[in-house]
């Protein structure tokens, strides 16, 4: 099965990353996630004492926009393809699938968004001791970002207008990631990082049972 | 080459509200074809899926010896790649001994696969197909877009697969020039 998975998982991967055939790769996300962080302190103005004590909240705000972005292809174009129905035929389980599928979203995304956000912290003001939080918030969360973002995908493909629809049903999801993402960096919120993580958790533990069902039931 | 056959007993097929066909049985065992014909609509391409594994019957089953390869309308190769690569990604996952049919791709091998012709896609599909290695094919028009000297070099690897052991199923409403061909006529079974 393993053997059966890795030319898929490098398959997902290049093509999550680097994006093809109109999808836009990693870099669209990512820069969608630096333009927020950006056009935020053009917004409330420069003051650093106001932009550092609202930073934090603004990067998990744009972690999460930029989680929609890639919703539309993440799984509709394989269905589309007849990938997934070839894939069955081969015995492979859509659990497995998605299982893979996450991982791959999750390096092509959740990864260059750690990597972009120092840049983040630096255009936001915020301190070192902010920035570590935040790091170590994005990398507990994005997983679950990731595993919401391929659960919606899989329910929301075939359907018409399944993009637009993606984005709002990934929304509420991802609401307590918000939560408990943002709060970790107020003051005596590190008990945060413990919920983010159990939320994330229950994002991937989820996510490919919900996803496959989605796609098999797609198929009548 | 492995065992192979396909037994389906007593289907019937629902699409929407719709029973398209009801009471079929079919079988095919190594070396055979079938034939399913029928004008547009009359539920082919739904049976080639239910055969398939894909779309579970209104009632009746089916019962499967051995691997699938599937060629239906949807292309499963990836557009932007070109076609040697996209055929590659398939044996990379199933690792089987190609065999020898020559769809005449030799010279389209670096084209991008969105780049095909209708009839060059049809031929890339079926090469997919004889490169998986599975006994059992389930091949749905698979000689719509195909030109006369393509379509008779089509039949001709579909018999040689039979002649290896293989089975065949072909949804199509055109007429096979086949030897040996059990024809099933969908309209029979309309209700």
């Amino acid at each position: 099965m393993i053997r059966k998975l890795w030319p898929i998982f490098t398959r997902d991967l290049a093509l999550l990353t680097r994006g093809a055939q109109g999808r836009g790769g990693a870099v669209l996300p990512l820069l969608f996630f630096l333009a927020v962080a950006m056009l935020f302190p053009f917004a409330v103005g420069p003051d650093a004492r106001l932009l550092a004590r609202t930073g934090a909240g603004v990067i998990w705000v744009a972690a999460l926009l930029a989680a929609i972005l890639p919703l539309d292809r993440l799984v509709e174009p394989d269905v589309e393809a007849g990938l997934f129905d070839q894939w069955a035929l081969r015995g492979i389980s859509e659990e497995a699938l998605l299982a893979v599928r996450v991982l791959a979203h999750w390096l092509s995304f959740g990864v260059p968004l750690m990597l972009a956000a120092p840049l983040s912290a630096g255009l936001l003001s915020l301190d070192a001791q902010q920035l570590w939080t935040v790091e170590l918030g994005l990398l507990l969360g994005t997983p679950g970002l990731a595993a919401i973002g391929v659960t919606i995908a899989a329910l929301t493909a075939g359907m018409r207008a399944g993009a637009a629809l993606g984005g709002l049903l990934a929304i509420p999801m991802a609401v307590p990631l918000l939560i408990f993402g943002a709060g970790s960096l107020q003051p005596d919120g590190e008990g945060g990082l413990a919920l983010l993580a159990a939320c994330s958790l229950v994002a991937l533990a989820v996510a490919p049972f919900a996803g496959g069902a989605a796609i098999r039931a797609g198929r009548e | 080459m492995q065992e192979c056959g396909l037994v389906a007993t007593d289907i019937a097929c629902r699409r929407g509200d719709r029973i398209l066909f009801r009471g079929l049985s079919l079988s095919v065992r190594a070396g055979g074809i079938v034939h399913l014909a029928g004008p547009n609509g009359i539920g082919k391409s739904s049976l080639i899926r239910i055969l398939a594994g894909l779309l579970r019957p209104y009632a009746g089953t089916v019962e499967r010896t051995g691997t699938i390869a599937l060629a239906d309308e949807r292309l499963a190769l990836d557009g932007h790649q070109p076609l040697a690569q996209a055929l590659v990604f398939w044996q990379r996952i199933d690792r089987a001994e190609p065999e020898q049919a020559d769809f005449g791709l030799a010279d389209l091998l670096d084209v991008p696969v969105r780049y095909l012709s209708t009839g060059q896609r049809k031929r890339a599909a079926l090469a997919r197909v004889a490169a998986s290695g599975a006994p059992l094919w389930l091949l749905d028009e698979p000689l719509n877009g195909l030109d006369t000297y393509w379509s008779s070099k089509a039949q001709v690897a579909i018999a040689a697969h039979c002649r290896a052991g293989g089975a065949v199923v072909i949804a199509s409403h055109q007429p096979l020039s086949l030897d040996a061909v059990k024809e099933i006529k969908l309209l029979d079974f309309q209700v």
